[in-house]
């Protein structure tokens, strides 16, 4: 079994550290796509969550039979199933938020957070704790969702989970909703905005520029 | 001999067996979900039927009762390209039940549908099945009391499915609302906003028997000429509101239910 510190940096790892969006820049279109509302993408997050802990659980279980030629079959095999199930679930438990979610559950397939991780981390790592690291990475992309759903449902809607917070003025309220922030490419801008933050404090994360530009030569003659 | 995971043989045997693991899953859950995904649907559907004829409100209606509610309405076969309203039994001798009839699946069915002409498929729809099912509401004496018309139509992104409820005159509207589009939130998507929906309590559809419902750019004033017929336009959707009106103009006209309404008239439902 992994040590302590081990699930807590698979847990807690992918939230600041090494997250899938912030860092790795993975998951940004279904991102953009439900976070018009946070009760909507609280819900994407959970199915998510689930879907890349349990594919990394189930892959990692037969990691050892899984011939090297098909893996990438398999590992779809096993997530595009795991997708089903949850849609199916929401479609029984929570009708009217799975109504909003639409193909964007379907899509989690998609994700490559979830193919990532399965990729990267279950196929060479124990069951329990390929687990964890999938909760861990469903937890980052949740942190960046709920983040980004916040801004765009409070700024957008004047409202959180649903219930008015800012008065509109519509309602004879004193609040103009920012009207673009309930479309998808506000949330490009936001989590720019969200990586820029996270950069500047947590300094590592920042690339090595491809090249430099280099000093301005036109003026000087050639020796 | 050593266990090699690359060999043919195992390539096979995890091939076959995952695929069937994960059918058997799939399937099972799929069939041990069915009902209470099609409760959910049949839910929804009967609420905003409900919604559109004013008998449910979000948030104080108990969705408890929304079934017992329901069972008010008859539901009814419409054929729309004989202009006629089919008993149950005549629907059952089309070989239609009206309780589990999916009119868009029907649409896409070339023996059940027809290709609108561009000239008059101002809702964009391309295809409009022959058969809807309309909803029926009588009054204690048996009289017509309210109709619940299903429509649909195209907006700006999106095809917008809905509910359209009229009074027992066949021209008062009682309510609207649609249960499915995908316009732009904030701005089309305002279509599912109670308020705007409220504006369309009590205008009337037809002029002479002409569908006259207008939804216009701006706010309709009070006093204006027509003002009955007339609805604001949703601010920053005119495309969305253009649909609208167009689907209510299709659905309401003489290729939708215009002439089957006009054989409703001061019937007893029964009698229908």
């Amino acid at each position: 079994m992994a040590s302590a510190a081990e699930t807590k940096e698979a847990l807690f790892g992918p939230v600041f550290n090494n997250n899938p969006i912030g860092l790795q820049i993975l998951g940004i279109c279904s991102a953009l796509a439900v976070t018009t509302q946070m009760s909507v993408a609280l819900v994407m997050c959970i199915a998510l969550t689930s879907v890349t802990a349990f594919s990394n659980l189930f892959i990692s279980m037969i990691r050892n039979v899984i011939p090297s030629s098909i893996r990438i079959i398999v590992q779809m095999t096993i997530i595009a199933s795991l997708v089903i199930i949850v849609d199916q679930i929401l479609g029984a438990v929570a009708y009217e938020i799975s109504k909003q979610l639409t193909v964007f559950v379907g899509l989690i397939i998609t994700n490559c957070i979830v193919m990532g991780r399965a990729e990267a981390f279950a196929m060479q790592n124990p069951p329990g704790i390929s687990f964890i690291d999938g909760v861990g990475n469903g937890l980052g992309y949740s942190a960046v969702l709920m983040a980004v759903a916040f801004i765009r449902e409070l700024f957008g809607s004047g409202s959180l989970f649903g219930y008015q917070v800012l008065a509109l003025a519509n309602d004879g309220g004193w609040y103009h909703p920012v009207g673009m922030l309930l479309l998808p490419p506000s949330a490009f801008f936001i989590i720019g905005l969200l990586i820029w933050a996270l950069r500047v404090w947590k300094t590592e994360q920042v690339e090595e520029p491809d090249y430099e530009i280099g000093g301005h030569t036109a003026l000087t003659k050639p020796a | 001999m050593a266990y090699n995971k690359d060999s043919m043989q195992n390539i096979l045997v995890v091939a076959v067996g995952i695929c069937l693991v994960a059918s058997i899953v799939v399937s099972s859950t799929a069939v041990f979900l069915k009902p209470t995904r099609v409760a959910n649907q049949e839910a929804d559907r009967f609420k905003n039927i409900l919604v559109a004829a004013g008998l449910y409100v979000e948030g104080q209606t108990p969705s408890g009762d929304v079934q017992e509610i329901f069972s008010q309405f008859e539901a009814r076969l419409v054929d729309l390209e004989e202009h006629r309203i089919l008993t149950a039994e005549q629907a059952a001798a089309e070989g239609i039940d009206v309780n589990s009839y999916n009119q868009r699946s029907a649409a896409k069915d070339p023996a059940l549908s027809k290709s609108i002409p561009r000239q008059d498929d101002i809702a964009s729809i391309g295809r409009r099945a022959r058969y809807s099912v309309i909803y029926l509401l009588a009054d204690e004496n048996g009289r017509l009391d309210k109709v619940v018309l299903p429509v649909h139509g195209y907006g700006l992104w999106s095809t917008l499915y809905g509910f359209l409820a009229l009074e027992e005159d066949l021209n008062t509207v009682v309510g609207i609302t649609f249960y499915e589009q995908k316009e732009t939130a904030g701005l089309g998507g305002e279509v599912d906003n109670p308020k705007w929906k409220a504006l369309w309590q009590g205008k009337e559809i037809y002029d002479n028997g002409e569908v006259a419902l207008q939804v216009i750019k701006g706010v309709v004033e009070p006093g204006a000429h027509h003002a009955e017929h007339k609805i604001d336009g949703l601010s920053g959707a005119t495309l969305t509101s253009v649909g609208v009106q167009n689907l209510v103009r299709y659905w309401l006209g003489d290729e939708g239910f215009g002439p089957v309404l006009k054989q409703l008239d001061t019937q007893l439902v029964g009698a229908i």
